[in-house]
């Protein structure tokens, strides 16, 4: 009677999250998720100096909301998202980014802030309109 | 039968007609100069000094007209404010858009301090339900013990609970970090989208349940783990965030960090077909 071969199964080590990813986008055609880590820690040796005043006047030990903040894109032009008013917006063309991301977020961290407190940003114009007291 | 055909060349999503739909937002365009005089508040808050400091005894006001007087004070500069006599009322400190220092002597209700956006509040008793709801950023720490539904749907800014937490804890939330230092009840993270739990003590049963994205660490026992939660490697990048995370919140300065189990969202819930379109993959 002939050996019956046994095949040995080999354990694939694969990354957390990576080959269910592959298998669904493979199912659906389509990426999927966001095309930046979304819950990528910030580098504070990165800080600009406008950020570490804006710190220092709210009272804060660290970026605080700022620290959920990335450079994403949007229409094909790097963007960050103003969830104040729910949409992107976009980096300057004089702006020159840097290759890594976190140098990238500090920058759409500052350029974030600027765009909020500015008087330009929708929000005044609806405060405007809408504001009961 | 040549349509059939056609259909089976397609993925799945296409063949059901998902792709169809182009996603299109409404753009208004909105012009700002990036090199704008330095300006750290909203158009048209206040500019308070956190030097200057008042009282307010609340004992015999109203939420609303609490919160009133509170909005009166910082348009008068106030960037110290001391709410005495809260006894448990609800809705205190609620929808301030400002930097400002305010501190509870006391125990708050439900609701307390919700839909906040800058403030750095610290109260020195318990909350009940739902305390900092919607909190966009600040930091809200409170001494004793919080409710169920402690942080729901936070975006932003740091929640810091010394004692324990109830159920449902950062229920939904976008962003931000919800810190406690004692026990958690259960379904933490329910739901939750993005941002960080982190737990110094044990959890309830259903943890992470339904959780989207975002990152939950926990120190102590976990009761069990929720749908699509699973275990994740701790990083060294997470072990100096967790260390200078829990020195900012004043709480497990000392605690072996080593310890901690870091919970992540397993991703077979993600079922957002259009979610970014295909076409858009050129620009990475």
């Amino acid at each position: 009677m002939a050996k019956k071969k046994t095949k040995k199964i080999k354990e694939k080590k694969v990354k957390l999250g990576k080959s269910k990813e592959t298998a669904r986008e493979k199912m659906i055609g389509q990426h999927i998720g966001y095309r930046y880590d979304v819950n990528l820690l910030p580098d504070y040796k990165k800080i600009t100096p406008f950020l570490k005043k804006y710190v220092e006047y709210m009272g804060w030990d660290d970026l605080n909301w700022l620290e959920d903040v990335h450079m994403g894109y949007e229409e094909n032009r790097p963007a960050v998202f103003c969830r104040n008013a729910n949409g992107w917006v976009t980096i300057p063309k004089k702006i020159k980014l840097p290759n890594n991301q976190q140098d990238r977020d500090m920058i759409a961290r500052e350029l974030l802030v600027k765009f909020q407190m500015s008087p330009k940003h929708p929000l005044v114009d609806l405060k405007k309109a809408y504001r009961k007291f | 039968m040549a349509n059939l055909k056609d259909s089976s060349k397609k993925s799945k999503s296409q063949s059901m007609g998902m792709h169809t739909e182009l996603l299109k937002g409404r753009t208004q365009q909105r012009f700002f100069d990036s090199e704008e005089a330095e300006n750290f508040y909203y158009f048209g808050n206040y500019d308070v000094d956190f030097n200057k400091r008042t009282e307010l005894d609340v004992k015999n006001m109203e939420a609303p007209q609490a919160n009133k007087k509170i909005d009166e004070l910082m348009s008068e500069g106030y960037g110290t404010i001391v709410i005495q006599n809260p006894q448990g009322k609800h809705s205190l400190g609620v929808g301030i858009l400002n930097k400002l220092n305010l501190i509870f002597e006391g125990s708050l209700g439900y609701f307390a301090v919700g839909s906040c956006d800058g403030p750095n509040v610290r109260i020195t008793g318990r909350v009940g339900w739902s305390c900092a709801q919607n909190l966009m950023a600040g930091k809200v720490v409170i001494e004793k013990n919080a409710g169920s539904s402690f942080g729901a749907a936070i975006r932003g800014g740091d929640l810091i609970c010394k004692g324990s937490v109830g159920a449902r804890t950062g229920i939904d939330m976008k962003g931000g970090t919800i810190i406690v230092g004692g026990d958690a009840g259960a379904f933490t993270g329910f739901m939750m989208q993005r941002g960080r739990i982190i737990i110094l003590g044990d959890v309830g049963i259903n943890l992470g349940d339904s959780m989207y994205d975002g990152t939950i660490f926990i120190g102590g026992k976990i009761g069990s783990f929720g749908s699509d939660a699973i275990e994740a490697e701790l990083t060294f990048v997470d072990k100096e965030w967790l260390k200078r995370k829990l020195k900012v919140a004043e709480i497990g300065e000392n605690f072996d960090v080593n310890k901690i189990k870091k919970i992540v969202a397993g991703k077979k819930l993600w079922n957002y077909d259009n979610l970014e379109p295909t076409e858009k993959k050129g620009a990475i």
